[in-house]
């Protein structure tokens, strides 16, 4: 380290001849903090994404380094949010990378006390099962006019509205298929 | 009004700061001071529940004052149109309208129609079904019918006729008088006067004004007629289809716009195409015929080349015009199949399987133990969802199992976990409040056992058909004949683009997307996943994904984002130009006609046919669109003009008209009708309701309780009370009460309170504060209180669950139940525990003479009191406990 290096790391000199005289800023500044790049400069690529919280539907650049995601901010291309990003909004990547999402299938067996885990496959397959059997024994073929029917009141459904459309699509179709009416969304609450 | 815009749609409320800061006025008329109130010109209180009163009171100044905008009003309104000459308004038979039956709680409303239309056949459907078939098959979905509407409706322009709707409009609110206001919301007269001035005076050729609102309107049993009442506001004042006018909803979840439009709800096909019902529609031919009955006007005229798209969306090859496209393959229903009707009959074991998506309902649903004790009365349960929220926990650690109310050991309910992939781990649309879908982008991979919902219901619907190979089950035959070859990447993940090319729809004879709705055929010759949506992928280009950077373009930015329909950014904006094609004023141009080139220009895309000029008349027997005469803006309207009053399609009634809620501490000063006559109560004895006037020992819940969201929580908490951020900002809950009530209760601030009403007791911190503040209503001092409503049992911080003090009671219409207003008690410290709670609720209950029958009177005019709206009960324990099928 030169000598004038060494007395422009010393923040008093560089608060008296630089031009941040009340040593708030730059003057103040270690090394370290000097250094130091914002998350979403660095990222490999940027996917668009839209807030997954209320309907104002603020655009979101989710950042992604090394196949993770170092950061989500508002797009500030966006005609609606114009970038900004609330509380909600903001703490979207804790949401999507924190501890608290739940990675396997979990089972409780009916008067279990406790969760087992199960195979994904397998609990797909137990699910179809189920499906079948519900359907069955709720099925309805007529009213007590005679009128068709042709439904199961033995299967039911709830859905929260952070549902994609395309997910909505699937779900009503094949609920309508089966012959299930009772498919309702946090729409109607 | 009902909305805490600022609170909870913070971003949005950035363009009303901006709006304020450029001049414009802003008023919050709300129960509580918010942060919206904060940055308001002005807080005006009022009651909850009260709105239609107020909004009433705006009409009648309106209208006494002449200070609507006549040209619009002759023009865009059904104003000057003759109702027929037995319809009874609420001022002649004590605030019920004609047609009332005390025994099935409903209306034919026959007598509401126009003098020379015709009812359509569901009007005249057999009485005792009415209430069912109505409410379930006929609302929030398509258009309400006006047989004939497309001929000369009998009219007087000007507007002197004693029966023209806007004489009608006059007398039904004549008594909505500022100091009536004043009585009934405990408004002061000049804060309500002071709004009607400036929204009058800032409304007209020059200037328009909005309203907003979010569930703090829908939540009611009156909540469909609280935005009738503000569209006849802005109807009359000339402020819908005009730039910076509307009625704004401001929904609350990232995509519930999408989840109506393209519905998991049991009442709806996608596009607001009705589901079949069981004794109206058995056949393709009635279902169309009931969607644009005869001689009408509009676009639902073309619901023939809908629902034969979306059948052959659903069933491809199978469907043909032979088989009505299987239209036979789609399920009837026959009344209430809605949520809370769904929850009871778990309760009462008629339930089997039950599938959770994102949605908690243990916390977030009214009434949370009926939700709960439903849940562990079922066969099995799948629970997706991105943490372990209470509704897949309810079998170990529910409130119940305190209480001894369910015991795990006991509990037969078999639960399926599966860890959901979130918003940056799929890619699809999501609709937002303005109905804009946008598209996102995958950004990673979910890990482990995390799927999206398109992956499970994909996977599902191809077990299902493997399972059912070959069965020759006819009932099978809708699930072997589905079309269900979605392109797949990724391995097994179903391609979300290709999904919405689905919806979009396609030519069949050339295999590519269609541009619009207006390219679907009823020969099935095309197939459309949900006609309002068609247009996404017009010219073969994903439209949602547009994102055209705002400083790029003009203050409609059409290039972000895709708007149903077909990209128009504001709805009927015909109405944005005078009869002659002109903007009404320059500083408020929209759209316009272009003479020179023959057809509608302007900032926005026309909502409208675009070479159909504005002086245009229909010849004699057109239908449908073609029927819309070039000054009718409200193209899906059956007359093609903007209802002040509603001859069709409401339950309760053709006018927006105050009535008390479900559960209130006052008698209703207007009418002898205390509540909705309408409403859906549920008599049973797992749902009480406190008692109100005229029932006797209101008293015994004085105070008048609403719940609301805050900025740091979102809704139930599943994607908030988990996240440490959030958490943190917001740890405890929290009940606000005024100084005076503190004083009254002896509530200490910071300290422990409990809200008591005849369903259970929730613990929560007290917050003293004159944001909360006594109004005056009839003589009496009103206190209000309020919670938020986000806290369960798990997560980083927990809490009592709020919506456990609400019982179920729904609005008729749309069946939404009234959580934005109750009564309670509150009490200094904590509630008891365990079995405990349950005999301090009991004797609640007691006190207040509460019984099967309580609430379920629900007419209540001379003469007509007395039926009782109960559901039959098993033995002297009413319904099943779940712990007796252990």
């Amino acid at each position: 380290m030169g000598i004038r290096t060494w007395i422009r790391s010393w923040p008093v000199y560089r608060q008296l001849t630089g031009d941040d005289p009340l040593g708030r800023g730059t003057a103040a500044q270690s090394p370290r903090s000097a250094a130091l790049g914002a998350r979403t400069t660095s990222a490999d690529r940027t996917a668009r994404s839209v807030c997954p919280f209320c309907a104002v539907g603020c655009a979101q650049n989710v950042y992604v380094k090394d196949g993770r995601i170092v950061q989500i901010e508002g797009d500030p291309d966006s005609p609606i949010s114009r970038g900004r990003l609330c509380p909600k909004g903001s703490a979207s990547k804790q949401l999507v990378t924190g501890p608290q999402r739940e990675r396997k299938v979990l089972y409780r067996a009916p008067y279990a006390t406790e969760w087992t885990e199960l195979d994904l496959d397998t609990a797909m397959d137990m699910v179809t099962d189920r499906v079948i059997e519900a359907r069955r024994k709720g099925w309805q073929d007529t009213d007590a006019h005679g009128n068709r029917l042709r439904r199961t009141m033995g299967i039911a459904g709830l859905g929260g509205a952070t549902l994609d459309n395309e997910e909505n699509y699937l779900i009503k179709k094949l609920f309508t298929a089966m012959g299930a009416v009772q498919i309702e969304n946090q729409a109607r609450i | 009004m009902g909305s805490n815009m600022a609170e909870c749609h913070p971003v949005g409320f950035q363009w009303v700061t901006e709006a304020k800061a450029r001049g414009a006025k802003v008023f919050h008329i709300d129960p509580r001071f918010t942060r919206t109130s904060a940055l308001a010109d002005r807080h005006v209180p009022l009651r909850a529940g009260t709105d239609i009163a107020f909004l009433g009171g705006v009409i009648n100044y309106i209208l006494s004052h002449d200070l609507d905008f006549r040209e619009y009003v002759l023009a865009y309104t059904n104003a000057s149109f003759i109702v027929r000459e037995d319809y009874r308004d609420a001022e002649d038979l004590d605030g019920l309208f004609s047609g009332y039956d005390p025994e099935t709680a409903s209306y034919d409303p026959t007598t509401w129609q126009y003098e020379n239309t015709e009812p359509t056949s569901r009007d005249s459907a057999r009485p005792q079904e009415h209430k069912e078939e109505a409410a379930a098959y006929e609302h929030g979905a398509h258009g309400p019918e006006v047989k004939g509407a497309a001929g000369n409706i009998a009219t007087d322009p000007t507007l002197q006729h004693p029966r023209c709707v806007y004489q009608i409009l006059k007398r039904h609110y004549a008594r909505y008088t500022p100091e009536m206001v004043e009585e009934v919301c405990g408004t002061p007269k000049e804060h309500f006067l002071r709004v009607c001035e400036v929204w009058t005076a800032n409304s007209g050729r020059e200037r328009t004004s909005a309203v907003v609102y979010s569930v703090g309107w829908t939540q009611h049993s009156t909540g469909s007629q609280y935005i009738r009442a503000a569209s006849i506001v802005q109807l009359l004042l000339g402020n819908i289809g005009r730039p910076g006018g509307g009625v704004f909803a401001l929904r609350g979840h990232a995509s519930i716009q999408g989840s109506t439009d393209i519905p998991t709800l049991f009442n709806l096909l996608p596009g607001y195409l009705p589901m079949p019902s069981a004794s109206t529609t058995p056949d393709l031919a009635s279902y169309i015929e009931h969607i644009r009955a005869d001689g009408q006007k509009g676009f639902w005229h073309h619901a023939d080349a809908y629902i034969v798209s979306l059948l052959k969306e659903y069933w491809g090859d199978a469907a043909t015009p032979e088989n009505d496209f299987c239209f036979d393959y789609l399920p009837r229903i026959d009344g209430d199949h809605g949520t809370y009707r769904t929850v009871m009959d778990m309760i009462d074991g008629k339930v089997f399987g039950y599938f959770l998506l994102g949605q908690n309902p243990a916390v977030g649903s009214a009434h949370g133990k009926l939700q709960r004790l439903g849940m562990a009365n079922l066969d099995w349960m799948v629970v997706r969802d991105l943490v372990m929220i209470e509704s897949a926990t309810f079998w170990k650690d529910s409130p119940e199992v305190e209480t001894g109310e369910i015991v795990p050991e006991h509990c037969r309910t078999e639960v399926f976990f599966f860890p959901a992939a979130s918003h940056v781990e799929k890619e699809g649309t999501f609709t937002q409040t303005q109905r804009m879908l946008q598209w996102r982008e995958k950004a990673v991979d979910p890990v482990g056992d995390q799927r999206s919902d398109l992956w499970f219901f994909h996977q599902l619907g191809l077990r299902l058909k493997e399972r059912l190979a070959g069965s020759t089950d006819e009932r099978d035959r809708p699930l072997l004949d589905l079309a269900w070859d979605y392109a797949t990447h990724d391995g097994d993940e179903p391609s979300a683009d290709d999904v919405l090319r689905h919806i979009n729809g396609h030519d069949l004879t050339t295999g590519r997307v269609v541009d619009s709705y207006l390219d679907l055929k009823a020969d099935g010759t095309t197939s459309c996943g949900c006609w309002i949506y068609s247009g996404v992928y017009a010219d073969g280009v994903n439209q949602a994904a547009r994102r055209k950077p705002r400083r790029e373009q003009n203050l409609y930015a059409l290039e972000w984002g895709w708007v149903w329909p077909l990209n128009r950014r504001v709805l009927y904006n015909r109405a944005s130009a005078d009869l002659q094609g002109r903007p009404w004023s320059e500083r408020k141009a929209l759209v316009w006609w272009d003479e020179e080139r023959g057809e509608w220009t302007g900032h926005d895309v026309p909502d409208f046919e675009p070479r159909k000029p504005p002086g245009y008349v229909p010849p004699p027997g057109a239908t449908g669109p073609s029927a819309l005469h070039g000054d009718d803006p409200f193209i899906m309207q059956a007359d093609g003009k903007g209802w002040l009053f509603a001859p069709a399609g409401l339950l309760d009634g053709p006018l927006p008209t105050h009535y008390e809620p479900h559960e209130s501490p006052v008698r209703n000063p207007l009418y002898g009708q205390q509540g909705n006559p309408t409403r859906r109560v549920y008599g049973r004895l797992d749902n009480p309701s406190n008692p109100a006037p005229p029932e006797p020992h209101s008293e015994v819940f004085p105070y008048v309780l609403t719940t609301a969201r805050l900025t740091e929580h979102h809704t139930a908490g599943g994607m908030s009370r988990w996240v440490p951020y959030l958490s943190e900002l917001q740890p405890y809950l929290f009940v606000e009460v005024s100084p005076e009530l503190a004083r009254a209760r002896g509530l200490e601030h910071m300290g422990w309170a409990h809200v008591v009403t005849s369903r259970t007791a929730v613990d929560a911190r007290v917050m003293v504060t004159d944001r909360m503040k006594p109004l005056r209503v009839q003589d009496r001092v009103i206190h209000q209180i309020w919670l938020p409503y986000h806290w369960g049992g798990s997560g980083l911080v927990d809490g009592d669950v709020v919506n456990d003090l609400f019982g179920v009671a729904l609005e008729p219409n749309v069946f939404i139940q009234e959580t934005k207003v109750t009564t309670c008690d509150v009490r200094p410290g904590r509630r008891p525990r365990g079995r405990e709670l349950l005999d301090y609720v009991t004797r609640y209950r007691e006190r207040a003479g509460i019984t099967l029958e309580t609430g379920t009177r629900v007419a209540t005019t001379d003469g007509l009191g007395g039926v009782s709206h109960t559901e039959p009960t098993k033995g002297p324990d009413g319904p099943r406990r779940p712990e007796e099928d252990a």
